[in-house]
């Protein structure tokens, strides 16, 4: 009797190790070097975005919208936070492509008190592309993530339906904040609002600490000036087009 | 065996300690009576809850290499699931005796004591907590972070702060499952005079009340907004399941326990929990989730007890008791010792871990980051639990050869968090 329980807990012993193994194997995956890269499966997506992908083909303007809170921009430049950075990337990349960029600021608002908007702020601005970057006022104010997910899930329908594509984007890695901000739950909201409505998310939170265990950036670090959060800014805005770029078959493999 | 043993293997709670819940094949032998007479602590109990407070420990910290190896990251539930269980098993047991040998009005009495520990242990944490945040709060200055560092915008109003935490409203991140506790404990009284009137009509009813909570969507609102992180309405049940095993209960199921098909439908359930967890990490597979599935599945919701997450500890302690008998020589193994001590005093080891988790965070912002850093605070913290755990039980043990003479009570620190 004893040897077959020794057996037992053999297997569930190679079992776990398998398990373990698997779990390292991802997380190894991101041995890319520094410099802000970001390893490509945080970059990929199988979720489409067909009108960006048209407007391209027919070669009409790409009309992005970026919703945010305050992380969408940085106090006293706007010029270096990833909105325009993302827009210059994108210029670089599709230079035949003219790209028009607004970015909508409602700071302190959380998810549910944006989307009851969007129709209107759709129908004036009639972007072709609405990023969304949400997640983080109501993760402060822990609103109760089951309606977090109602609010994220029907505001991507409105922006759908208003014919634009959407990426949702959640929210910043901050490791001084951890022990006082809940984030996971919302993170896993968006990610199964995004995995339902087949919208693609930028999973902001893990590129940014992706780049802090690299050595890109330390974002513990307490006193950084204005430096850091452009520089930090600058590689959100690149590494998004790149997001964008690969979700809509841009690429220049694909582009033909 | 060690001193703890020793020291519990007295005519009182040595006796108390024989766990029909976790050890079916002993069933047959036992007795049916409530109070089995076999004299050693049940070791497995303490080894579990050892691990889910290393596991709560490094949860607590920021993910590093050691994350990895935390049960959350292969199924649905975690480490939660087993502190609160095996906490109303051994309260449970503990009380539940205490009941039936001094009364309902003592055995309240003492669980009051034990609820008031608990809550000065809180209020000690959230002082730490305090200080910790004030000093962010003043040396932080980075523009990257403008919106988040909102979040200390309480300090401006330290008076109802305070006040809000004293009446466990205002709940820092991870320092949610001592105010639960406290609720759980503080219906302990009640839950163990209706388990001796009728244990199954009471798990029955904590069914209901977990079915309602769901049902109308119950819970308590904390301070500035927002809910109770776990919420005691749905938690309960958990902690009643715990009890009612305690109370004869897992004796009753040891056949089910034993099936074979519990057994397969266990493995499978866990096998499935753990593909869905991994679409979660690869985000590529997440297609081959059927949409329908995803629909009804998510989110699994952690503030509820999502029935999932239920469901996945259950399968979890039918394997775990069918592969791991009692009679495992390893739990006398000194390889497992650490863990065991550590379960042995789990409110001191817990609030402990709160602590370290707090001093590692401090550590890693103001020395240095780093995965190796991480991975050495994360290793030296397990260190210190055990470290203390041993310094708890070697200081008792002495304690009490003092006062071995005089009338042998229960300890609480067998009992729930102790």
């Amino acid at each position: 009797m004893p040897s077959v329980s020794w057996w037992r807990c053999g297997m569930i012993g190679t079992a776990l190790a398998l398990a373990w193994t698997l779990g390292l194997a991802t997380s190894a995956r991101a041995d890319d070097p520094p410099s802000c890269e970001v390893p490509s499966y945080l970059l990929t997506t199988e979720s489409p975005l067909a009108k960006v992908t048209d407007a391209v083909k027919k070669g009409q303007p790409l009309d992005i919208l970026v919703v945010g809170s305050r992380s969408s921009t940085i106090n006293t430049s706007e010029a270096s936070a990833y909105p325009a950075r993302l827009q210059a990337a994108l210029k670089d990349r599709l230079p035949v492509v003219p790209v028009n960029l607004s970015v909508e600021l409602q700071p302190k608002k959380t998810a549910e008190e944006l989307a009851s908007g969007f129709v209107k702020l759709v129908e004036e601005k009639k972007p072709i592309l609405v990023i969304w970057q949400t997640g983080t006022v109501d993760a402060m104010r822990s609103i109760d993530p089951d309606e977090f997910r109602t609010a994220v899930n029907e505001g991507v329908s409105a922006l759908q339906k208003a014919g634009a594509d959407v990426i949702l984007m959640n929210l910043q890695y901050s490791p001084r904040t951890e022990t006082m901000i809940s984030v996971p739950p919302y993170i896993d909201t968006m990610r199964a609002v995004a995995q339902e409505r087949d919208v693609p998310l930028f999973d902001r939170f893990a590129i940014m600490r992706q780049w802090n265990e690299q050595g890109d950036f330390d974002l513990f670090n307490p006193t950084h000036g204005l430096e850091l959060a452009k520089q930090v800014h600058d590689c959100l805005g690149r590494a998004l087009s790149k997001f964008i770029i690969d979700a809509a078959h841009l690429g220049p493999a694909q582009q033909n | 065996m060690t001193s703890i043993v020793n020291r519990l293997g007295g005519p009182d709670i040595a006796g108390t300690v024989e766990s029909p819940a976790l050890a079916p094949e002993a069933a047959a032998a036992v007795p049916a009576t409530t109070v089995p007479v076999t004299g050693e602590r049940e070791l497995r109990l303490d080894l579990f809850r050892g691990l889910a407070l290393w596991l709560i420990f490094v949860d607590h910290l920021p993910p590093n290499l050691l994350t990895w190896f935390t049960i959350r990251n292969y199924g649905f539930s975690d480490a939660t699931e087993i502190f609160i269980f095996i906490s109303g098993y051994t309260a449970a047991f503990v009380y539940g005796r205490a009941m039936q040998e001094a009364g309902f009005v003592v055995a309240t009495a003492r669980i009051l004591r034990r609820v008031w520990q608990i809550y000065v242990a809180h209020v000690f944490l959230f002082t730490i907590f305090l200080a910790e945040i004030s000093y962010v709060a003043t040396s932080f200055e980075n523009p990257l972070y403008t919106e988040e560092m909102g979040i200390m915008d309480f300090l401006k109003q330290p008076d109802v702060t305070i006040v809000q935490a004293l009446i466990l409203r205002f709940r820092p991140v991870n320092m949610d499952v001592l105010p639960l506790y406290i609720m759980l404990m503080l219906f302990l009284p009640l839950i163990l005079w209706l388990m001796r009137w009728k244990a199954d009509l009471t798990l029955a009813l904590a069914v209901v009340i977990y079915a309602v909570t769901w049902q109308f969507d119950l819970y308590l609102s904390a301070y500035p907004n927002g809910v109770w992180a776990f919420n005691p309405l749905a938690w309960q049940l958990l902690f009643v399941f715990g009890a009612w095993c305690a109370l004869g209960g897992a004796r009753r199921m040891s056949r089910i326990l034993n099936s074979p098909v519990t057994l397969w439908i266990s493995f499978a359930y866990l096998l499935a929990a753990f593909f869905v967890t991994l679409t979660w990490y690869i985000p590529q597979l997440g297609h081959l989730m059927p949409r329908r599935l995803e629909q009804w599945m998510y989110p699994i919701d952690k503030t509820d007890l999502d029935v999932l997450r239920f469901a996945h500890f259950l399968a979890l302690a039918a394997l775990t008791v069918y592969f791991l008998p009692r009679t495992w020589p390893g739990l006398k193994s000194p390889w497992l010792r650490p863990l065991i001590v550590c379960g042995q005093h789990s409110l001191e080891i817990f609030c402990l871990g709160v602590f370290l988790a707090f001093a590692g965070h401090f550590i890693l912002a103001e020395v240095s980051g780093g995965a190796v850093m991480h991975a050495l605070i994360s290793l030296s913290g397990i260190l210190i639990m055990w470290g203390v755990a041993s310094l708890i039980s070697w200081y008792k043990h002495e304690a009490d050869k003092g006062a071995a003479r005089k009338a042998v009570r229960s300890n609480a620190d067998l009992a729930g968090g102790g």
